[in-house]
């Protein structure tokens, strides 16, 4: 009572210097083990790195894309990204190799006020005058998005999923085993491929990701499970049951936050699996074909024979976006692994 | 007799469900065994890998059911108790395990294990109650609340995680403490300390206390009564000092002649044969049988009776039927000499 | 100086063949982060052709490290700093890879610590005898033929006391006093002369733990080979060896024969140590080794026992002191006995 009556009467700076006080102590104890620990484990900080370093590239090239440039096909109020969705860029049916390619020779012959500037279209364009760097740019987020929607929801259904079974037993384990071991054994891209022709409407990018968790939350809760299966045997789990401690406290309070690197883990492959499904439903034709993501460019470029075309900016350029986000999720993913293995962590 | 814990027949296997093509493997065979709340005792159950000793404490801690036989908590059938007898149960049956470590969820710092059950339990009123009572009971098993409260398990040393267990027992004054091998992993000369303390919450404070252990020295050391068990069954029971230092069954006398003594002039005898039978549980008679020096016909045809050899001990030895009766009450508790008369407390 | 001392340490032998292993001066270090660790600093002993050496100490006091370097087993960052390892005439420590793996096995075997580890869970039992036979006989001419292997399998598994048809199972079917026996098996498989066993018992059950001592025992006497017990436990010691050398913080701080060193022991760690251990003797109270081993990185000046010797004195925290022979195999290192040896 006394503590708390004083804490009443403590002045601004007082209050701010303990808040300081013990902000410092959280940092210590929770903050800087991270930073400390990051340079022990150098993938999962590269890896970081690069995902972070695409998505900066993307976010400023759309800031700067993005802006409203009214001559662009006679359409005002179009930015140039938006240009791409609507119909090409002004030069029509002209494929244009990277604007500052200088050396590249330009497959359609071109008028002399018809050369773009250096910087006008820094990918080239395809076959229908889309801008192939504003494609690019909406496409990075949208395939990110598909994996980010599908890794959320896997994860999701599949923690939920792994704690009934492993937690509680009985009957819904042996049901929700059932199924996570059919689902493991079917491919699911041909479950996608079956659903997707009988849907026969096209998927917008959140509902590819949703279709794919469908099928992917399978080896989330195998996982997870197994880990939950673990941690219930651990003598801490018992001693917080004799504490009086329900069963849904046991897992979000004990359980739970030594779970987070597995269930992180699992979130990344996920992504990463739903990213690689996604682009290949793309590339086989099942996509969005309104979308500009990376998948259906994919699809195009083998549509229209780029390669054989020799419109290397078409097929090159997603390409080294698709490389370097699963470079960066497998480094993640071989990080978080080290971080959640407890043997390599210890010695560490 | 008010009966904390009653066993009664209790026999508990594993596995070989209708899809197994192995028999089941039988961790407990017709054990009964009473716990007595009035007469607060220290029990060890006793006996080696696979004996069944874990899976008997399990059961008298209710995270396991009986396969066969029946369990009551003060009278009332095991598996039918309201939700009120469970949470009281829950309170009043506490562990201590053999992993100092394991037994802290390494997220928390120390004094997580000893606020949960003061929440949970509503052990306090106020917080000054509840910093006196972790205090307290820290006092107790000699801990500074300086140097264990406020960290992290890794923290401290193996001795003191298993000390601020035991003052956890002691806040939350359970009626029975497991103790499942609670020094082996505790570096030898704590041990001594350790054991102590769990003494004292028997003694002072009047908890039944089940040790299990495999080391026969440190059950000499604390505790009133012994079940050594083999294979699931409670080859001999009663006075620990009569049990360990004159054993009667030939299995409790060959694990007690195999410890190694530390005198060269004390040698093993010749060396003892293995078990023939692996899938002992298919065999009829006693269990120990297989290798016993002192084999009989009907060793082999009938499970052998727990008779009682003296006031305070039983073993299940054809060796003994002419001499002693088998006893009337299978329960094992019933022959458990009470030392709180002789040492006065 | 070190010429007369090795002469009084070489005792009854007089010449160097009767020991069956010589250990001089041998030092393994670990390089670690935060310095060199000392973990065999300077130990020398003599193992004599059927002897039963057992080295004992707390854990981290160089036992294993010691005899793993004996089987020239060191891992990285683990090295052999310095001294020889005499197994008849050829120092182990100068041997390249190749002739040691040719000595392993057929000349010194390693029982190890924890065989559920060490078998590979793939193979059956009696292909991993093979495996170790067919490493150290010739391929093509001279190679031994299926029948003649079938065999030698059946032969060691009934010499280590298990059923011949054990040899078609996985070692996941055994139990671990079965798993320990198999490695017994490979260890003897081509009659070694030296048998190092480190810990083999420990985590089994005491009367598992007597047989397969007393399994070992029988098979050493069989083949007139030296063991070298690596373990902690006293009683163990007593029931199986010799002779007992004490290590302390990567020294030997003891050596002696197992009745004398239990009768009189000499140096005051030993003395605790027999003193702690456990026993029926109901009236006696339990005593602890007071104070922890310390860091083999930051040891104190002088003797390492110091901080917690009971008859320490000035000189203990000046000198480290030497390893002194006080009789025909005894000897101890402890400044207590420096008249005494000089007499």
């Amino acid at each position: 009572m006394a503590r708390v009556a004083s804490a009443r009467n403590l002045t601004m700076r007082t209050r701010v210097r303990l808040a300081r006080r013990r902000f410092g102590v959280f940092y210590q104890e929770r903050i800087e083990p991270i930073f400390s620990y990051g340079r022990r484990n150098p993938s999962l900080i590269v890896g970081l790195g690069m995902l972070g370093a695409l998505l900066f590239f993307t976010v400023i090239g759309m800031l700067v894309y993005g802006r409203t440039e009214p001559h662009i096909a006679g359409r005002a109020q179009d930015s140039r990204l938006d240009a791409y969705v609507s119909g090409g860029a002004p030069v029509q049916d002209k494929r244009l190799p990277p604007s500052w390619c200088t050396w590249c020779e330009d497959i359609v012959e071109l008028e002399a006020d018809e050369k773009p500037s250096l910087f006008q279209y820094p990918m080239g364009t395809d076959t229908q005058s889309r801008d192939l760097f504003a494609t690019n740019l909406r496409g990075i987020p949208l395939t990110l998005g598909t994996g980010l929607i599908a890794g959320l929801l896997s994860v999701g259904i599949g923690t939920i999923t792994a704690f009934v079974a492993a937690y509680y037993r009985g009957v819904p384990d042996v049901l929700i085993r059932l199924l996570t071991d059919v689902g493991i054994s079917i491919p699911g891209l041909l479950i996608l491929i079956i659903i997707r022709i009988q849907l026969g409407t096209e998927l917008v990018w959140w509902q590819l990701g949703a279709g794919l968790a469908a099928v992917g939350w399978v080896f989330s809760s195998r996982t997870v499970r197994s880990q939950v299966l673990v941690l219930r045997e651990q003598p801490y789990v018992e001693i917080a049951r004799q504490s009086g401690m329900s069963g849904l406290a046991i897992i979000f309070r004990e359980m739970m936050p030594n779970l987070i690197p597995y269930i992180t883990a699992s979130f990344v492959a996920s992504v990463a699996g739903s990213i690689l499904a996604s682009i290949g439903l793309e590339a086989l034709g099942l996509g969005d074909f309104s979308s500009p993501s990376l998948g259906m460019t994919v699809y195009w470029v083998i549509q229209f024979g780029a390669i054989t075309l020799g419109m290397w900016w078409w097929w090159l350029f997603p390409l080294v976006f698709i490389v370097i986000i699963f470079v960066s999720l497998f480094l993640i993913s071989a990080g978080l692994d080290e971080w959640s293995n407890p043997r390599l962590r210890r010695q560490a | 007799m008010s009966d904390f814990m009653r066993l009664e027949h209790v026999t508990r296997t594993f596995g070989g469900g209708a899809l197994s093509t192995k028999p089941p493997i039988v961790a407990v065979d017709d054990v009964s065994l009473s716990i007595n709340e009035d007469e607060p005792k220290i029990t060890t159950i006793a006996g080696e890998s696979g004996s069944g000793k874990t899976t008997l404490a399990r059961l008298l801690m209710g995270t396991i059911t009986p396969s066969f036989g029946s369990m009551y908590y003060r009278g009332k059938d095991f598996t039918k108790l309201s939700r009120k007898d469970s949470w009281n149960f829950k309170q009043e049956v506490q562990s201590i395990y053999q992993d100092p470590f394991g037994s802290y969820n390494p997220f928390y710092k120390v004094d997580h294990v000893l606020e949960t059950p003061i929440n949970r339990f509503k052990l306090a009123t106020s917080r000054q109650a509840k910093n006196t009572m972790i205090e307290d009971a820290l006092a107790m098993v000699g801990l500074q609340p300086g140097d264990t409260l406020g960290r992290f398990p890794h923290q401290l040393s193996g001795g003191q995680r298993q000390r601020v267990m035991v003052a956890r027992a002691l806040l939350i004054k359970p009626r029975l403490i497991l103790a499942d091998e609670p020094v082996s992993m505790v570096d030898a000369s704590l041990r001594a300390t350790i054991l102590d303390s769990i003494r004292r919450l028997n003694r002072e404070i009047g908890i039944s206390v089940v040790y299990i252990t495999h080391d026969l020295t440190t059950a000499l050391q604390i505790s009133d009564n012994i079940l050594v068990m083999y294979r699931g069954s409670v080859v001999e029971s009663g006075a620990v000092e009569r049990v360990i230092l004159e054993p009667k069954h030939p299995y409790t006398q060959l694990l007690i002649e195999s410890i190694p003594q530390p005198d060269p002039d004390n040698k093993w005898g010749d060396e003892p044969p293995t078990a023939r039978f692996e899938d002992f549980d298919t065999m009829f008679g006693c269990k120990f049988a297989d290798r016993c020096p002192h084999v009989m016909d009907i060793c082999a045809e009938e499970h052998p009776p727990q008779f009682h050899l003296e006031q305070h001990r039983q073993a299940q030895c054809y060796l003994y039927r002419d001499e002693a009766k088998v006893m009337d009450d299978p329960d094992l508790a019933t022959i458990f000499q009470d030392r709180r008369a002789e040492l006065n407390v | 100086m070190v010429t007369t001392e090795q002469d009084t340490r070489l005792d009854v032998a007089s010449n160097d063949d009767e020991y069956a292993l010589r250990v001089e001066e041998l030092q393994v270090y670990y390089g670690t982060p935060r310095g060199l660790v000392k973990a065999v600093d300077g130990v020398s002993f003599n193992l004599r052709q059927g002897e039963r050496f057992a080295l004992v100490g707390e854990s981290g006091s160089g036992k294993s490290t010691l005899a793993m370097a004996i089987m020239r087993l060191t891992r990285e960052p683990g090295h052999i700093a310095g001294g020889h390892i005499y197994l008849g005439d050829r120092d182990l420590v100068e041997m390249e890879e190749k002739e040691i793996r040719s000595i392993r096995l057929s000349e010194m075997a390693l029982v190890p610590q924890g065989a559920m580890n060490s078998l590979n869970p793939v193979m059956r039992v009696g292909e991993q005898i093979i495996d170790g036979i067919m490493d150290h006989v010739p391929s093509g001419e001279g190679a031994p033929n299926r029948t003649a292997l079938n065999t030698r399998i059946h032969d060691l598994l009934v010499r280590v006391g298990l059923d011949p048809t054990v040899a078609r199972l996985h070692p996941h079917e055994l139990s671990g006093g079965m798993k320990q026996r198999v490695a017994m098996a490979i260890a003897i498989s081509l009659n070694p002369h030296i048998i190092v066993a480190d810990e083999p018992t420990s985590a089994l059950d005491v009367v598992v733990q007597r047989q397969i001592m007393q399994t070992l025992g029988r098979l050493q006497e069989g083949l007139d080979a030296a063991v070298l017990l690596v373990g902690h436990d006293m009683g163990l010691v007593a029931q199986f060896a010799d002779t007992i050398g004490v290590m302390y913080a990567g020294k030997l701080v003891e050596v002696g024969s197992v009745p004398d060193v239990f009768k009189d022991p000499k140096h005051p760690y030993t003395k605790l140590l027999i003193q702690s251990l456990p026993s029926f003797d109901i009236s006696r109270q339990f005593v602890g080794i007071p104070g922890m081993q310390p860091a083999l990185l930051n040891l104190p000046p002088g003797c390492a026992f110091n901080p917690r010797c009971p008859s320490v004195h000035e000189r203990c925290f000046r000198e480290v002191p030497e390893y002194l022979n006080l009789d025909v195999g005894r000897g101890v290192a402890c400044h207590l006995f420096d008249e005494e040896a000089t007499n």
